[in-house]
Order: C-alpha cells, then structure tokens, then sequence
C-alpha cells in the first residue's frame, strides 16, 4: 500500500512534467485566453486525423490540396513535400506527373554554365511562389509568409488551429487598434495577422464536386496540412496498435514466467 | 568463488573463450548467481530500465547519424528527410525523440528511489556519486541533442545557456566564445555538439560500467534498509531478477511505445518544427520538461547579491542563478555526508519520510514555474520551490540528529516479510552498521 | 527456503509436484523466450530496412529523357543513379560498323542487335568496365580510339560503336542499362 503510493506520487511528478510540457505547449495562444474557447473538441478516439486510430479522409485531402493549389501558393510554399508524395493521396503516378508538368522549375547549371527552366517532375519538391525567403517578404509587407509544410506540427492544436484560424476573421472588439496592414483574428496570438481572410465561399470549384463554402474549404486544407505534416501518421498509429498488443502479450507472458519464478518465494 | 581454475561451461567454446578471458565466468558471477535481497520492490527495476533505454538510445542514435547532416543550411531538412523519406526514419527518430524523456523519467524515479531508502549512505556514497555523474554527463547529453534539429528552440535554447557562461567573473565571455567557436551559436556550434552528443553516451556507458562494478562490490540496498545477513536473505540474481526486471522492462516500453505512437510530440514543443532564425525569438524560451526544475532554480534569482546600504554588488543576479543552478546538482554530491542519521530506509526513519515530500513537493513546483513565463505568481513559486529545495538537503544534518527511528527489524528473512516494517518481538536495534 | 545457487532450465525436480512446477516454469521461460526473440526481430527489421535506399533515392532511380534535341551522330550524357549514361544518336556508318563484326574477334562477344533495340539509339553506363573511369568519346574532338566508339584514358581500354571492349584491359563490353522507349523521341531508363 505504502508502495502504491510512493510510486503514484511519483509517477504524479512525472506528469506534472508532462503537464508542464503541453502548458508550455499552449503559450502560443495569449496566456489570458483559453483555448478552450470554440476549439473543436474532439474526444481523442474519433477519427479523422487526430484521432486514435486516426486516418486522412482521402476526398479531404484531395480537395485540401485543390485549396492549397488555388489559393495559398500564391504565398506559401510546401519546400518538404514532393510531387511523387502525392500519391499517398489517392493520385495515381500519371495524374501526379501531371500535376507535377504544370510546374516550371529552375534547373542547372547546363553545361554553358547558365541556369534554365525545365517542366517538373515527380520527384521534384512543390514549386515555392518565391525563390528565396528576402523575396518573399519583399512582397508581403516585409514579413515572408511561412512555409506550411510543417505549420500543423508547429503550432499547439495543429489541425484545429489552422481550421480556427482561417474561420476566425472578426470584427475587432470596441477600442481594439487594428494597424493598415494587419487584421483581426479571433486565434492568432496576438490578434493582429498579416493575412486577410482568404477564403471565400465558391473560390474554389471542388474537381468532386462538393460545395465549396469557406468553412469546408477551411476543414479540407487542415487536413491537407496535417497529412503534409506528417505523411506517415496512418502507418504509425497502425504500426503503434501492433506493437501495444504484442508487448502487453509479451508482459502477460513475462508476468506468468515471475509468478512462477518466485512461486518458493511467496 | 563460482569455479575452479578450469572453466566448467559445458559448450567448448564457451569454455575456450572463458579460459582465456573469463567473460563468462564474469556474466555468471555477476548476474547468474550473485546474491541479490529477495525483497525488492518495483523501484529497484527502474536501473535495468535506465539501461535498456541507454542502449536503445545509443542504437537509434546511431542510425539517426546514417542519416543527419550537422550543417546549419541542412539539420533541419535531414532530420525531416529522416521523417518523410528514410524507411521508418520517422519510428527511428520518434523512438530517440521520447526516448530521451523515457532516460530521464527513469532516472528520476531511479534517484527517488535512492533517496527514500537511503541507498546513498555509507558504503555506497561512491555508488552515489557515479550515479550523479551520469546524471549530469545526461543532461549535456540531452542539451546538445536538442540542440541538432536546428529548430527554433534548439537554437534558442542554445544560445540562453551558453550565454549563461557569460556570467562568470573575468573569463566568462572567453569561455562563451571558446564554447561557440564563434561569435553566436551557428555552425561551428552545432558541428562541435554533433560531435560530443554521438560521444558521451559511450562516456555515460563506461561511467555506467564503473557505477554497476561499485554496486557490486557493496551489494544491493533493499527497501528495509538492512544488510543481507546471510543466503536465506538472497536469491541469485538470475533467474528471480532478470525475468522481474524484463517483466518491468515490458511494462516501462509499453508506457515508451504509447508516446512514440500515439503522442510523439506531447512532451516536446511545437516550436521546434520551425526552422531556426536568429532574427526572431520565440514568445517563451522553454527547455525540455526533464531541464524545467533547474530552469526554474536559474530563474528564481532575480536581485543582485551585495552589501547592504551600499551600492557594491558581489553577485549579479545572472552569476547568482547559475551558481544555485549548478549548486542544485553540486548539492547531491555531499548528500552523503549531509544526511546523519544511521538508519537508511524511510521506512524507519518518521521525520525523514514526510521530509522528502518537501523534496518532491518542491521538484513538482520548480517543474511547473519552469515551463511558465518569467511573470508573477510563477517568479514566487519558482523562488518557494528553490528555497524548499535546498531547505530539504540543509536540513537533512538536523534532522539525523533529532530524529528517533523506528526499531528495525532483526534481518530481512524473519517473519516481517510481506508484513509491516514492524515485527512483534523484534529486538530494538535502532542503529544498524553498514 | 533459500534457492540453491545454479542455474535454470537445467534442474532436476524432486518429485513429480516439483517436477510439474519446473515443466511449467520452463514453458513459460520458452513461451517468453519465444515472444521476446519474435519482438526482437520486428524490432531490428525498420532498421535494417533505414539502410536501403530512402523514397527521394528511390523517386530518382529512374529518369526520364527527352531525346529530341540530339541530332544524329551527337551524344549526350545524363546522370542516372549517380552514374554517367552515355545516349548517342549513331549515324548509319556507325550502325554499319557495329553490325559487320566477326563475333570471334570480340573480347565479350555480344551482338549489336542485343545492345541497342533501336539502332539508330544507343544507350550505356558510361562507366569502364576496367577499373570505373568514364570514357571519352562523347565529343565529336575527343579521342574516340580506335573503333570510333569510346576511348578509357586511364589504362587505354577502345570501346568500339556499339560499346563493345575491343582492345585493352576492360573484361566487358560497356553495360547497358535498363531503359524502354515511351513514345518515339524519349525514354524512360531505370
């Protein structure tokens, strides 16, 4: 008994450092706000990708990549993922070269020393809308709009956080200070974003024919995000489910084997 | 001793092999037969566990490094090549990934362990200190590792403890600089923790090594607290032990699989998955979860160290909270010494046993400021788990001396067993010698 | 009762209720075993399996080239895996030659036809079979040696129109690699 509680009291430090690690985890959000507040709360076992033995909706992502393709890489570029990548999706390898073909890439130098344009192919990466970081800026203001290939492992909440965000364009509060240049956003820290809301109902014309509202559009591209995030998430968490039954298996055995062991000893 | 001067395994290689360096005669003595008390408690598989994550850290580590470019133009794309690309690279790298926090929650509950039942006192202080060794060569271990993604609290992390260096009177910004190789943490930097991070963790095995080879000369503490009398107070460590300790070792790798699986990223910081920039720093600076009590301790001194009514000041706050950063880990060395009392286990000792709460109470509060911003309420509770902390070791000589334990039992086989620590008719004999 | 201090497995049960005791401990030691030694083979397969080569390797072990800009009797070189691919446009005199060869007389004899499906294109690894120089003969002014095909300036290995050794140290015909025509002026190799 005494045991049972030294080590859950332990084990009780032991989370509080985890605890400590997902509080840190929300400092992205303004420490006043919870973001708790319209967050979408899933219980962790339901599907969709943050689910427990979550999936990618492959007509969500499909339609997400339509809504990167049309409307954010105009700005934001996807520098780790590639063409062939795509696959992953549901395209198959001629559709991707396709997709891959409507891309000039700068390639070389030839062997006159000079650099050249060249159609991209699967293995190249997604074509940035700039060629490097400085030019980026220069075009927006003086801040480069941030790749996304990562954004849904870069912030707290990933998938929930980009969806929220790019559904929270309000009117600011009485007396809120919005700067030329800036907008208001309901869940970027801060308030102030650089962006204006960029999704509009009918933007997009879904290739599935789906209604293209601002909120499924929205829904689709955080869950294109997510799987450009982390692309081996399925195999993971199939991978994972193997592994958990195999070891508790193999604890079940182990358990009998000590039981036995220390059988004189008892 | 296990054999006579001829080897007597039955296979002849064994045999050959042990006669010229008896290898094997070693593994039997040291972890077939050797005499272990019977009654441990779970605490004690948390040392194997230490090891088998050491080496699998070291294994997956390896593998990483197949892969992983230390170039600041190139980490942070190697390490999601490593992700996206390399066949399970993502299992690899998430395994190494909370595997560091596995070490340390191991090693924490490890320590605990040592202090409740008093398994640094004499004649194991050496033990102790090897252990505290380890410990530290771990946390530059980690430090640096976190360092190599190139994100942006690696880089930042980075650069706010080896600017703390700085703080030292004189040669402070030499040191820094000579740490840097340069003028800011860049490349050279990152190059330079590449290659220390892939040679400590042999370091930590070979201190490890001297840390189980000083355990066996003294044996084995045990949750009473008494030495083993006897063989009717020992089983040999194989079979009783090796199939406990893999039983544990089974339970702690499903706790490990869980995170590695299904939340690979809870214990890091989403931050990192932004590549490094040293033109923007992130809203909080924020170690890992294993660094938060002693990022806690380093920023709870927040005034100047001088004379009074004077303008003259000894230690800036800066140098005060690196001394008492350093000092909390300094202060574990002389805990053998510190601690008076003769009696080892808390199990006898009443003051004691409520006392190392304060100790866990004030680790639980520094973990908890550490992750918080420097801002009040959490500067205070930094500063109250700082004095608390130290207030648990510099109390320890005092409380040696006036605390009355409890009578212990005659030895560790007698009907006490699965019982109380109390037995009925036990002949009081408070103090035990080593 | 204290455990004598030898070692498992190998004991002798006294009496058939120690003996039943022992039989099931010694199950569960090989039931455990097994399953550990099961665990630990899929635990080693990912990393074996991080040593092959990774998906953007992969996506590169094939390549696809547009043939259009060679004119005939000029040659190009693409890399593929890391290696020079020699793809010349032959003209007929080359064909010719290539064709009319005494088997007998070649080091590893190989016909024209098995090395180049398409006459008109021939397509090797532009690496000596020797000792892994990359010929010359590409350009029309490099020394082409002499059976017009290549010439290894490294140990002087001739390479005649259809990559054959012909003359020197080389022990084989310059390798063709795998490749297949998409549509009449590109191929996919790899």
């Amino acid at each position: 008994m005494r045991r049972l509680r030294t080590l859950f009291l332990a084990g009780l430090v032991a989370l509080s450092g985890a605890g400590s690690a997902l509080a840190a985890g929300t400092e992205v959000v303004p420490p006043h706000e919870s973001w708790q507040h319209g967050a979408v709360n899933r219980p962790f076992w339901q599907t969709g990708a943050a689910g427990f033995f979550g999936t990618f909706n492959r007509a969500e992502a499909q339609r997400g990549f339509q809504v990167y393709k049309e409307v954010c890489a105009t700005c934001h570029s996807l520098n780790l993922v590639s063409y062939r990548n795509l696959e992953a999706l549901g395209f198959s390898e001629a559709e991707v070269k396709a997709i891959a073909a409507q891309y000039e890439v700068t390639d070389g130098p030839n062997d006159e020393g000079e650099m050249f344009t060249r159609k991209a192919i699967p293995a190249d990466r997604f074509k940035a809308p700039f060629p490097n970081e400085k030019a980026a800026a220069a075009a927006n203001g003086g801040k480069a709009p941030p790749d996304l290939s990562l954004m849904a492992k870069a912030r707290a909440h990933g998938e929930d956080y980009i969806f929220h965000l790019l559904t929270g364009y309000r009117e600011p509060p009485q007396g809120f200070q919005v700067p030329d240049g800036t907008y208001y956003n309901e869940y970027f820290p801060g308030h102030l974003i650089a962006m204006p809301s960029i999704l509009n109902d009918g933007g997009v014309t879904y290739a599935d024919g789906t209604n293209a509202t601002a909120v499924q559009q929205a829904r689709d591209v955080s869950v294109f995000l997510t799987w450009a995030a982390e692309p081996n998430l399925e195999a993971r968490k199939r991978i994972g489910v193997m592994v958990l039954l195999f070891l508790t298996v193999l604890a079940a055995v182990l358990y009998a084997a000590k039981r036995a062991v220390w059988a004189d000893q008892h | 001793m296990a054999h006579g001067p001829t080897s007597t395994f039955k296979n002849p290689v064994v045999n050959w092999v042990d006669q010229r360096l008896p290898v094997f005669t070693m593994i039997q003595k040291e972890y077939g037969t050797f005499p272990t008390p019977r009654n441990f408690n779970y605490f004690w598989n948390f040392g194997a566990i230490a090891m088998v994550v050491l080496v699998v850290m070291i294994l997956t580590g390896i593998f990483l490094a197949m892969h992983y470019t230390a170039h600041t133009s190139m980490a942070f794309a190697s390490v999601e090549r490593i992700m996206r690309d390399v066949n399970f690279g993502w299992l690899i790298r998430y395994i190494h990934m909370n595997g560091a926090s596995m070490f340390f929650i191991a090693v924490y509950i490890h320590i605990f362990r040592g202090l409740y039942y008093g398994s640094y006192k004499k004649p194991r202080e050496l033990l102790w200190i090897l252990g505290v060794v380890i410990f530290l060569l771990m946390m530059a271990t980690a430090f640096m590792g976190y360092v190599l993604p190139w994100g942006q609290m690696s880089f930042w992390g980075a650069t706010v403890i080896t600017n703390l260096f700085s703080a030292i009177p004189v040669v402070g910004g030499d040191i820094v600089t000579l740490l840097w190789g340069g003028f800011s943490v860049d490349n050279p930097t990152l190059n330079r923790f590449f290659a220390l991070h892939y040679l400590l963790p042999f370091v930590i095995f070979a201190v490890v090594f001297l840390h189980v080879a000083a355990l066996h000369v003294t044996g084995s503490n045990n949750p009473l607290g008494i030495e083993p009398k006897g063989p009717q107070d020992t089983v040999p460590f194989h079979p009783y032990y090796t199939v406990k300790d893999s039983f544990g070792i089974t339970l702690f790798l499903i706790f490990w699989a869980a995170f590695v699986f299904f939340a690979p990223n809870f214990l890091g910081h989403p931050d990192n998955y932004i590549p490094a920039n040293p033109l923007v720093t992130p809203a909080h600076i924020v170690p890992e979860w294993y660094f938060l009590p002693f990022y806690a301790i380093l920023r709870a001194v927040t005034f100047n160290i001088g004379i009074p009514f004077t303008d003259i000041v000894l230690i800036e706050a800066k140098l005060g909270g690196v001394l008492l950063m350093f000092g909390a880990i300094a202060i574990l060395f002389v805990l053998p010494w510190l601690d008076t009392s003769p009696v080892r286990s808390a199990r006898f000792r009443p003051i004691y046993r409520i006392w190392i709460w304060v100790f866990v109470a004030a680790f639980a509060m520094l973990m908890y400021a550490g992750g918080k911003p420097a801002e009040q309420p959490y500067i205070a509770i930094g500063q109250l788990g700082t004095v608390l902390y130290f207030a648990f070791f510099l109390a320890l000589p005092f409380i040696g001396w006036i605390e009355k334990p409890r009578p212990l039992p005659a030895s560790i086989s007698k009907p006490v067993l699965g019982g109380g620590p109390l037995a009925s008719g036990v002949t009081a004999k408070p103090m035990e010698k080593a | 009762m204290a455990e004598s201090t030898h070692m498992p497995g190998h004991g002798h049960g006294s009496g058939t209720h120690a003996g039943d005791e022992h039989n099931r401990r010694d199950f569960l030691y090989l039931a455990a075993g097994a399953t550990g030694a099961v665990g630990a083979a899929c635990a080693a397969w990912p990393f074996i399996s991080s040593m092959n080569p990774a998906a953007d390797t992969l996506a590169l072990a094939s390549i696809e080239v547009d043939l259009t800009p060679i004119q005939v009797g000029q040659a190009i070189t693409v890399t593929w895996r890391g290696k020079p691919v020699f793809i010349r446009r032959r003209s007929e005199e080359e064909i010719t030659a290539a064709k009319n060869v005494n088997m007998a007389e070649l080091v590893d004899p190989q016909a024209d036809e098995a090395r180049a499906t398409k006459p008109e294109w021939l397509v090797l690894v532009g690496v000596c079979t020797h000792l892994g120089c990359v010929p010359l003969g590409q350009k029309s002014t490099d020394n082409r040696g002499e059976f017009g095909g290549w010439f290894c300036p490294c140990h002087g290995s001739h390479y005649d129109t259809s990559g054959r050794i012909r003359k020197g140290p080389a022990p084989t015909n310059l390798a063709v690699p795998e490749y297949a025509f998409l549509t009449d002026t590109s191929i996919r190799i790899g």
